[in-house]
């Protein structure tokens, strides 16, 4: 598909449905606008113009509602967890979640005494890509960023499991 | 026009004034300390911020310190600088910790004095586990208001979970995230 986008002389593109809609997913991950502690510095600094986020189509929404990916980009507290888990509720599905920096992966240098940190983001809610550092650089999270485009081209929204699971128990009953 | 006073003049000034509380100084450290009985903080601080030689007009910081079980103490430790005069003062009292299950430590309040104190109290309160008798808003500041115990304390022991989520590192995950394959 990408090779005949590039050439221009391709009248016509052939694709599945559910490639077209995977790539148009991958290609716009807004996360939502929110950082905890100085990972998000770094995070800010991969949105702005040096590391530009946006030419991956990626640019933060200032509300759960609007975003397709949470940054935990920092130290969870314990007073911040419920609202974290909260924020995450809030966010339509399909939803994913970058775990940010070493505080969230695991609890970073507050693992063994920071009794007011949970010990990894992971212990609240999913995560699908851990991205390492104390504070990760722009680059570790761009490329965090780019596991997460691979899982989401390998995924089939078209098709849940539960009406896959549906569609084979009627092709035995009948 | 008045001058900077020294540790000696404040702590002479002082004692004349309270001539019938015991004060006692430490000027062992690098910094002299005046200590003084915990039911008079209050008034004594009061007088050191009206008094016009010395004008205490700052509170720089207020400070708690856990001396352990074994000690069976506890201090809060005042850090006042009066800026007209440029000079400083480190004040402190001395009480006795509460044994577990029991009512915590009280000191008076000097959030009417310096409106700083309000949350440098409720820090101590929060951390250390100090009641501020006076005090007009005495919640946790730092913490979760439903956390359990202080976590300065020398004896703390961490709670196991807060609202289910393990606290330790060591525990793990609590309970198995819902298995979701539809989950994109």
């Amino acid at each position: 598909m990408s090779d005949k986008i590039k050439t221009g002389d391709g009248g016509i593109i052939l694709t599945n449905a559910e490639d077209l809609m995977n790539w148009a997913r991958l290609s716009s991950l807004w996360p939502m606008g929110f950082g905890l502690a100085c990972c998000a510095i770094e995070m800010m600094a991969a949105y702005a113009s040096n590391y530009d986020l946006e030419r991956f189509g990626i640019l933060p929404r200032p509300s759960p509602r609007q975003s397709d990916v949470m940054i935990v980009a920092g130290t969870v507290t314990f007073k911040m967890a419920d609202r974290i888990r909260r924020l995450y509720e809030r966010m339509p599905e399909p939803r994913y979640v970058i775990s940010m920096g070493s505080c969230s992966n695991c609890g970073g240098p507050y693992w063994e005494h920071g009794y007011h940190v949970v010990k990894g983001v992971d212990r609240i809610i999913p995560v699908d890509v851990y991205v390492p550092g104390c504070p990760p650089r722009p680059e570790a999270l761009i490329g965090g960023f780019m596991k997460l485009q691979e899982k989401i081209k390998g995924e089939h929204p078209l098709a849940p499991s539960l009406f896959l699971e549906m569609e084979a128990n009627e092709t035995v009953n009948a | 026009m008045s001058k900077t006073m020294t540790f000696q003049e404040i702590s002479a000034l002082v004692s004349t004034t309270f001539s019938d509380l015991i004060l006692e100084t430490d000027i062992k450290g690098p910094q002299p300390i005046l200590i003084v009985p915990v039911q008079h903080i209050a008034d004594i601080c009061g007088f050191m911020y009206r008094d016009s030689r010395m004008f205490f007009d700052y509170l720089a910081c207020l400070t708690a310190i856990d001396n352990g079980v074994a000690q069976g103490t506890m201090e809060v430790v005042y850090n006042l600088t009066s800026i007209p005069y440029g000079h400083n003062l480190m004040i402190k009292t001395i009480f006795p910790r509460n044994a577990d299950g029991a009512s915590l430590p009280s000191v008076p309040s000097v959030t009417n004095i310096w409106r700083t104190a309000d949350w440098h109290e409720r820090e101590a309160y929060d951390l250390m586990g100090i009641h501020f008798n006076g005090h007009p808003d005495l919640r946790r500041i730092l913490l979760p208001e439903d956390w359990e115990g202080h976590p300065l304390r020398k004896d703390y022991n961490v709670q196991d979970r807060y609202h289910g989520i393990y606290v330790r590192y060591e525990d793990g995950i609590s309970e198995q995230l819902p298995a979701d394959k539809d989950r994109a």
